[in-house]
C-alpha cells in the first residue's frame, strides 16, 4: 500500500468516535495488518470506512458481513481484541 | 510563502453535538458558514453517549425544570453558575422537542411519548428521590443525535471540511477573533479561514490522563488554541472520573446499567453504596461514587488478585430487559473483561470521563475574558459550547445526561448569539499581515528538529503524571511534585521532533500538534489543582476532609470562586461564582449529601 494510502487508512482507525474501535484497529495496524495481502488489505480500508457501530457490531459477532474476504478480516480483528482482553 | 484564504461569515470547529447544533442556527439564519472536523461529523465523540439527554419533560412522572436545576447546582457543589444553570434547564424540553422534529428516534412510551429513565444525580421535588429524566434512543442516544443534526445541516448548506485541522486562532491588534487556521490533512496545505465569528465546539480533552474512557480523538485541541491566544481556562482542576470503566481497558459502562438496577459490591459482595449514599445508593453522582469505590478499593476491599477494583453487578436483572434496555453492555464485558455480564459481575474502576472546565463562557455562548475589573469582559468575534466550553454550568461535578443537554443548549445559544452579532452588520475585519505565521512557525519547528523528544513517550510521560498526581483522590504534595514533573513533560512537548516529514497525510505531525494542545490542559489542570487548598465535587483532596466546619472538606468561605490559569504566565486568578438565577431564587448554600 502507498504511504499516503496506508497514512489516511491509519488516521481512520487512530480517530475514531468509540473508543473501543481506537484500541482494536490501532492494535491492529500494529501487529496483524502488515501479513495481509493486498486483497486483504482493501477489504480492510473498506471495513474501516464503515460507521463505528456497524463496525463494532462485526467485530463484536452482532452482526454479519457476507463479502467473504471482509468476513475474513472481520475474524482476524475478533482474534486480535481476545488477546486484548486476556 | 502566501496562504490560502476562505472567507465566511462563520467557522465553527468540531462537528460533534455542539458545533452541529451552532451550524444549524447559523445556516438557517442564511449565514455562509464553515464545519471544520479532524474526522467526518458522525465519528465525533458524541457518538459514544449512551445514557441519554436530560430533559424534564415529565413523561414518566411528575417532573419540573425547578427540580432539574436544583439537581445541577448541587451535583455542580455549588460552583455552578446560577443563571447559566436555570438557562440550561429550562431550555431543556425545547432543545429536545426540537431534536425528535429533526427525526431523532427516541424511546418511545406505549403511548407515544419519549421514555424517560432514571439517571445518577436527577431527583425529584428538590432531592427527594430518583426520577425519571432521561431521554435516549436505544444506547445510541449521541450516535442517533448527530445523525439528525447532520442530516438537518446538510439540507441547511452548511459547508463541512472534514479531516481538517484547527492550528490556531487569528487575532487582530484589538484582541477581536477574526478566524483560524486549519491544515488540510490530505494535502498538508495550510489555509486561513477568515470569519466574522468563530465558534468552538472542540470537545474534551480526556486523553491528558493515562486511564480514560475518552476516544483518542479527545485531545483538547479548542483549549490548546485559545490559550495560545492568550485567552484563560476555566475551573481546570476538575474533572469527572467516570465510576465505572473497565478496569484495564478504561472503556465505559453506562451510568444507565446503574438506572436499570446494576449493584456495586466489594471483595465480600456486600452493596457498599449503602453505607455512603444511604438514599440514592448505587444512583448517587459520580463523584459520590468514584470516591467510595476508591475508599473500598483503598481500605482493601477491592476484588482480584491486585485488589484493585470492585464489582459491578446486573446478574439478578432480566436478561431480557438487559439486552433490550442496554445492549452494548453485554458485548463490552465479553470484549474487554472477558466475562458474561448476564452470569458474572463485570470489574469496574473509576476512570477520567469528562472536563467540567473549560474556555469561560456567558450561557449567551460569547467568551468572555476578566478584563479591567470586568471578569465578564466579551472577546468580540469568539464563541464557544459543549465540552470545550465552560459557561459554568457542570461547577465542580457534573451530572451525568446533562452535557448532551449542555452542548444543545449552548451550540444553539453560541449560534443564536452569533446571528445577533452578525445581523447587527460587522463586515469583515481586516486580516494582520501575520495572521498565520504562528501556526506556520510551530509545523516548521515540528517538522526541522533534530535530536527533539518522541511525541509517544511526552504523551505517556504526561499521561502518568496526571494519573498519579490528579486522579479521582489528590494529596498536597503529590499535588506539588505533580506541577514541577508536569512543567518538565511541558519542555519536552515544546521540542517534538517527528522522523516523517511528507506534506500529505502525516498523522505523526498530526499527533504532535494535537500533543500542544493537550500539554496545556494537563499544565492547566494541574497548576489549578494544586492550587484549590479545599474539597469540591470531583475535585477531592485528602489534606481537606470532612470536618464540622468544612463538610466535605468544602470550605465556601474562601474557595466559592471559579479558577482562571492564565496561560501566558502560569498564574491564577478567580472570579465569583453566580448565584443569581435568572428569575427563581437562590439555591441556597447546603451541604451535598445525597
Ligand atoms: C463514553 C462516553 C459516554 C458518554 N455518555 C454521555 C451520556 O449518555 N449523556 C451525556 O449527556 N453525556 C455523555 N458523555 C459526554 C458527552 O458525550 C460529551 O461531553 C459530548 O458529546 C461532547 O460533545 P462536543 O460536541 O462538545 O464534542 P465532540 O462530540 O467530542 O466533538 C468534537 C469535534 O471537534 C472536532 N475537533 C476537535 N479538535 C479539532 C481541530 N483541531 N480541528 C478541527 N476539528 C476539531 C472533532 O473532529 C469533533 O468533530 C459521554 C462521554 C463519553 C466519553
Amino acid at each position: 500500500m502507498e504511504r499516503k494510502d496506508y497514512e489516511r487508512l491509519r488516521w481512520r482507525c487512530i480517530r475514531r468516535a468509540l473508543l473501543e474501535l481506537d484500541i482494536t484497529l490501532t492494535r491492529f495496524l500494529d501487529d496483524g495488518f502488515s501479513s495481509l495481502d493486498e486483497v486483504q488489505q482493501q477489504a480492510f480500508v473498506a471495513l474501516a470506512d464503515l460507521e463505528d457501530y456497524d463496525l463494532w457490531d462485526l467485530i463484536t459477532g452482532k452482526a454479519e458481513i457476507d463479502d467473504p474476504v471482509m468476513s475474513e478480516v472481520v475474524a482476524m480483528l475478533r482474534k486480535s481484541r481476545v488477546r486484548l482482553a486476556e | 510563502m502566501s496562504i490560502p484564504v476562505l472567507k465566511f461569515d462563520a467557522v465553527i470547529v468540531g462537528a460533534g453535538g455542539a458545533g452541529l447544533r451552532s451550524a444549524i442556527q447559523l445556516s438557517e439564519a442564511g449565514l455562509k458558514t464553515a464545519v471544520l472536523s479532524k474526522v467526518f461529523p458522525t465519528r465525533s465523540h458524541t457518538v459514544a453517549a449512551q445514557g441519554g439527554v436530560a430533559a424534564s419533560l415529565g413523561n414518566s412522572e411528575e417532573d419540573h425544570w425547578t427540580w432539574h436545576m436544583y439537581d445541577t447546582v448541587k451535583g455542580s457543589d455549588w460552583l455552578g453558575d446560577q443563571d447559566a444553570i436555570e438557562f440550561m434547564c429550562r431550555k431543556a424540553n425545547e432543545v429536545v422537542v426540537e431534536l425528535e422534529h429533526y427525526g431523532m428516534p427516541f424511546d418511545r412510551t406505549d403511548d407515544g411519548k419519549i421514555y424517560q429513565r432514571p439517571f445518577g444525580g436527577h431527583m425529584s421535588n428538590f432531592g427527594e428521590k430518583p426520577v425519571r429524566r432521561s431521554c435516549a434512543a436505544a444506547d445510541r442516544t449521541g450516535h442517533a443525535m448527530l445523525h439528525a443534526m447532520y442530516q438537518r445541516n446538510v439540507k441547511a448548506n452548511t459547508q463541512f471540511f472534514v479531516e481538517w485541522m484547527a492550528l490556531d486562532l487569528i487575532r487582530d491588534e484589538e484582541g477581536h477573533v477574526i478566524g483560524v487556521t486549519a491544515m488540510e490533512m490530505e494535502t498538508g496545505q495550510v489555509v486561513i479561514f477568515h470569519s466574522r465569528a468563530t465558534i468552538f465546539a472542540t470537545g474534551g480533552a480526556g486523553r491528558i490522563y493515562y486511564s480514560s474512557t475518552n476516544a483518542f480523538i479527545n485531545t483538547g485541541d479548542g483549549l490548546g488554541m485559545a490559550a495560545r491566544a492568550g485567552i484563560p481556562l476555566e475551573d481546570m482542576e476538575f474533572w469527572q472520573f467516570h465510576p465505572t470503566g473497565v478496569a484495564g481497558a478504561g472503556v465505559l459502562i453506562t451510568e444507565g446499567v446503574r438506572g436499570e438496577g446494576g449493584i456495586l459490591r466489594n471483595s465480600s459482595k456486600e452493596r457498599f453504596m449503602e453505607r455512603y449514599a444511604p438514599n440514592a445508593k448505587d444512583l448517587a453522582s459520580r463523584d459520590v461514587v468514584s470516591r467510595a469505590m476508591a475508599t473500598e478499593i483503598k481500605e482493601g476491599r477491592g476484588c482480584g488478585v491486585n485488589k484493585d477494583y470492585v464489582l459491578l453487578d446486573i446478574t439478578h436483572l432480566d436478561p431480557a430487559t438487559i439486552m433490550k434496555r442496554l445492549p452494548g453492555i453485554h458485548e463490552i464485558g465479553i470484549q474487554f473483561a472477558g466475562v458474561d455480564c448476564l452470569k458474572e459481575p463485570l470489574p469496574v474502576v473509576p476512570t477520567c470521563h469528562y472536563q467540567m472546565g473549560g474556555i469561560p463562557t456567558h450561557y449567551s455562548g460569547r467568551v468572555v475574558v476578566p478584563q479591567n475589573g470586568d471578569f465578564n469582559t466579551v472577546v468580540p468575534g469568539f464563541y464557544a459550547g459543549g465540552e470545550c466550553a465552560c459557561a459554568s454550568v457542570h461547577g465542580a461535578n457534573r451530572l451525568g445526561t446533562n452535557s448532551l443537554l449542555d452542548l444543545l443548549v449552548f451550540g444553539k445559544s453560541a449560534g443564536d448569539s452569533a446571528v445577533e452579532d452578525l445581523k447587527a452588520g460587522k463586515a469583515h475585519r481586516d486580516l494582520p499581515k501575520d495572521a498565520a505565521d504562528k501556526a506556520l512557525a510551530r509545523i516548521a519547528a515540528i517538522d526541522n528538529r533534530k535530536g527533539g523528544a518522541n511525541v509517544h513517550e511526552t504523551r505517556l510521560a504526561m499521561q502518568r503524571t496526571m494519573q498519579d498526581h490528579a486522579g479521582v483522590f489528590r494529596f498536597g504534595d503529590m499535588l506539588k511534585q505533580g506541577v514541577e514533573k508536569i512543567l518538565e513533560v511541558e519542555k519536552a512537548a515544546r521540542q517534538l521532533e517527528i522522523k516523517d516529514k511528507s506534506m500529505a497525510w502525516n498523522t505523526a505531525r498530526s499527533e504532535a500538534l494535537e500533543m500542544e494542545n493537550l500539554i496545556e490542559v494537563a499544565k492547566a489542570t494541574m497548576i489549578s489543582a494544586e492550587a484549590r487548598k479545599e474539597s469540591r465535587g470531583a475535585h477531592v483532596r485528602d489534606d481537606a476532609p470532612d470536618t464540622e466546619e468544612f463538610p466535605n472538606g468544602r470550605n465556601d468561605k474562601e474557595w466559592l470562586k471559579h479558577t482562571l490559569f492564565s496561560p501566558v504566565d502560569n498564574s491564577i486568578t478567580y472570579k465569583p461564582v453566580n448565584l443569581q438565577p435568572l428569575t427563581v431564587e437562590t439555591v441556597a448554600l447546603k451541604t451535598r449529601s445525597y
